[in-house]
């Protein structure tokens, strides 16, 4: 079952840029699906457009299980943007707790919820804390449990550890997979990196740029959960090689 | 493993309350300076037997001071009055403005170039016009003050409302947040340093202000306040008398000062880098 369905989207930016030219993507249920191709290839719009922000310059973005209205208002979408994004003013409860605030949620309602997020990502005891006591892997995990505060069914990650260095970056893919396996979302997850992705995902798409557009589709069919064997294993060095390869006749052509 | 971890290991502690190691001389330093400079004036008014009506020591200042205390501290009231009102008007005023001109881009466009002219009208120049028009002195002086505190509260707060993070923006009209919601959770929050910036420097402006108008108004004003006693002890060549009422609006004017940085320290600190210590 698709959870979003892009059918022939187009972006262009009022300076005549054409960001994406046409593209059709079908992101099922419960799948772990990257986004991966170079620089200026349009994952990211691809990503803002699903999540609401910008419009559309041709095509459109159906949302099969759900009421036009709930996904037009956001509802059921985590976004994890590259940077934190956070407010430098408040606590990283208040962080976690805003897009509760910004449904009226009552704050008593929302504390468990927001403890509950914190635990999630291993942050519990920093409810107090400011973002700027914490280092980059912490808020990179504050904005995640922010992401996850409201129990989206879709989680639309822009590389988000594309700033961090990579033995956080790895802790935090192991941790990401496992939220993934406990609660079954959908990711749809950016990167450049084609390691990341392999690691990540049970389905690779990757793209080309001038206009931005879909040029593969890879299926990861490697079990979960995977670990440090894994990403040493033989299996994962062949993946990586082909979306690689795939990759670099997307750039050539 | 997640959820079992209580501390994840990319941690930092949190900054402790650094001590800075040149605390006590940061203190000591200016005030023996200060009494030195005060020590080598008292010594060179008696030595060459300067005239008084040229130039007090220190310690006739400071009797003079304590003998006319009741007076100028009437006075002192009476400027502090003005500073203070029109302080406040500025920072209300401003940032209510500000506000107004972040929700509708025509009003900006239609005011914001009164507000400069106003800014750039020297306040000595309007203020006996000011005088002339409005009867109350009080409220002339109040209004000359406001002028010149009134634009950098208005122009800081219009530029930290318009510097919000376009991410956070993005953010918060993800979650769907509304116009409402977007102004009073995060530009206004945002807009903190910039509008606290202004207001210091809106502090010491409001005190010049007041005192300029003082002078303006001179004799005609009922109301007598440190500017006027200065320029009434000027006549009179009470020139220790004057001196005092200058070191009474110095003192006032750092006072201002110590007040708005503190209060913006208390606000900022958990968080600008401004009021935060740097510690590598």
């Amino acid at each position: 079952m698709s959870v979003v369905r892009l059918s022939h989207v187009g972006k262009t930016y009022s300076n005549g840029t054409v960001a994406l030219g046409g593209v059709s993507l079908d992101v099922r249920a419960g799948e772990f699906l990257s986004l991966v191709g170079p620089s200026g290839c349009g994952k990211s719009t691809v990503l803002r457009l699903i999540a609401g922000l910008g419009e559309l310059s041709s095509g459109h973005i159906d949302w099969p299980g759900a009421t036009g209205l709930d996904a037009a208002a956001g509802h059921g979408i985590g976004f994890v943007f590259q940077e934190p994004t956070l407010m430098p003013w408040a606590s990283v409860f208040a962080n976690v707790m805003l897009p509760l605030r910004l449904k009226g949620v009552a704050r008593d309602q929302a504390a468990p919820r927001v403890a509950a997020a914190l635990a999630q990502v291993g942050l519990d005891g920093f409810a107090g804390a400011y973002p700027r006591q914490l280092s980059g892997g912490m808020k990179m995990r504050v904005s995640i449990a922010r992401a996850l505060v409201t129990e989206p069914r879709l989680l639309l990650m822009d590389e988000p550890f594309a700033a961090l260095d990579e033995i956080t970056r790895f802790k935090l893919n192991n941790d990401l997979l496992e939220l993934w396996r406990e609660h079954r979302w959908t990711v749809v997850f950016v990167t450049h990196s084609v390691y990341e992705s392999v690691y990540l995902s049970n389905r690779i798409v990757v793209m080309a740029a001038h206009p931005g557009r879909v040029v593969a589709d890879l299926a990861i069919d490697a079990p979960y959960p995977r670990d440090e064997a894994f990403r040493t294993s033989t299996a994962y060095n062949g993946f990586c090689r082909t979306v690689s390869a795939t990759l670099q006749q997307a750039m050539a052509a | 493993m997640i959820g079992t971890t209580r501390a994840p290991p990319e941690i930092e502690a949190a900054p402790a309350a650094a001590t800075l190691g040149a605390g006590p001389l940061q203190i000591v330093m200016p005030i023996a300076i200060g009494l030195v400079i005060l020590g080598v004036w008292e010594a060179a008014v008696r030595l060459y037997d300067v005239p008084v009506y040229i130039l007090p020591g220190p310690l006739l200042i400071l009797t003079t001071l304590v003998t006319d205390w009741s007076s100028l501290f009437q006075a002192l009231l009476i400027t502090l009055q003005v500073t203070v009102s029109a302080f406040l008007m500025a920072a209300l005023g401003g940032g209510v403005l500000a506000i107004v001109f972040s929700r509708s881009r025509w009003i900006e466009l239609s005011l914001y170039p009164y507000a400069v002219i106003l800014q750039v009208t020297p306040i000595v120049a309007i203020a006996p016009l000011i005088i002339i028009w409005v009867k109350d002195t009080y409220v002339a002086l109040l209004i000359c003050a406001w002028i010149v505190a009134f634009f950098p509260v208005l122009s800081n707060a219009t530029l930290g409302l318009s510097s919000t993070d376009h991410n956070l923006l993005n953010l918060f009209q993800l979650y769907g947040a509304s116009r409402r919601q977007v102004l009073w959770y995060l530009r206004v929050p945002s807009a903190m340093p910039y509008f606290l910036g202004g207001l210091r420097i809106a502090g010491g402006l409001a005190l010049i202000g007041a005192v300029v108008a003082e002078f303006v108004a001179g004799t005609g004003g009922t109301n007598t306040g440190l500017a006027y006693r200065i320029l009434e002890s000027g006549y009179r060549l009470q020139i220790p008398r004057m001196f005092a009422a200058l070191l009474l609006i110095s003192l006032t004017g750092i006072l201002i000062f110590a007040a708005l940085s503190l209060l913006s320290h208390l606000v900022l600190r958990n968080w600008h880098e401004s009021a935060v210590r740097r510690e590598n």
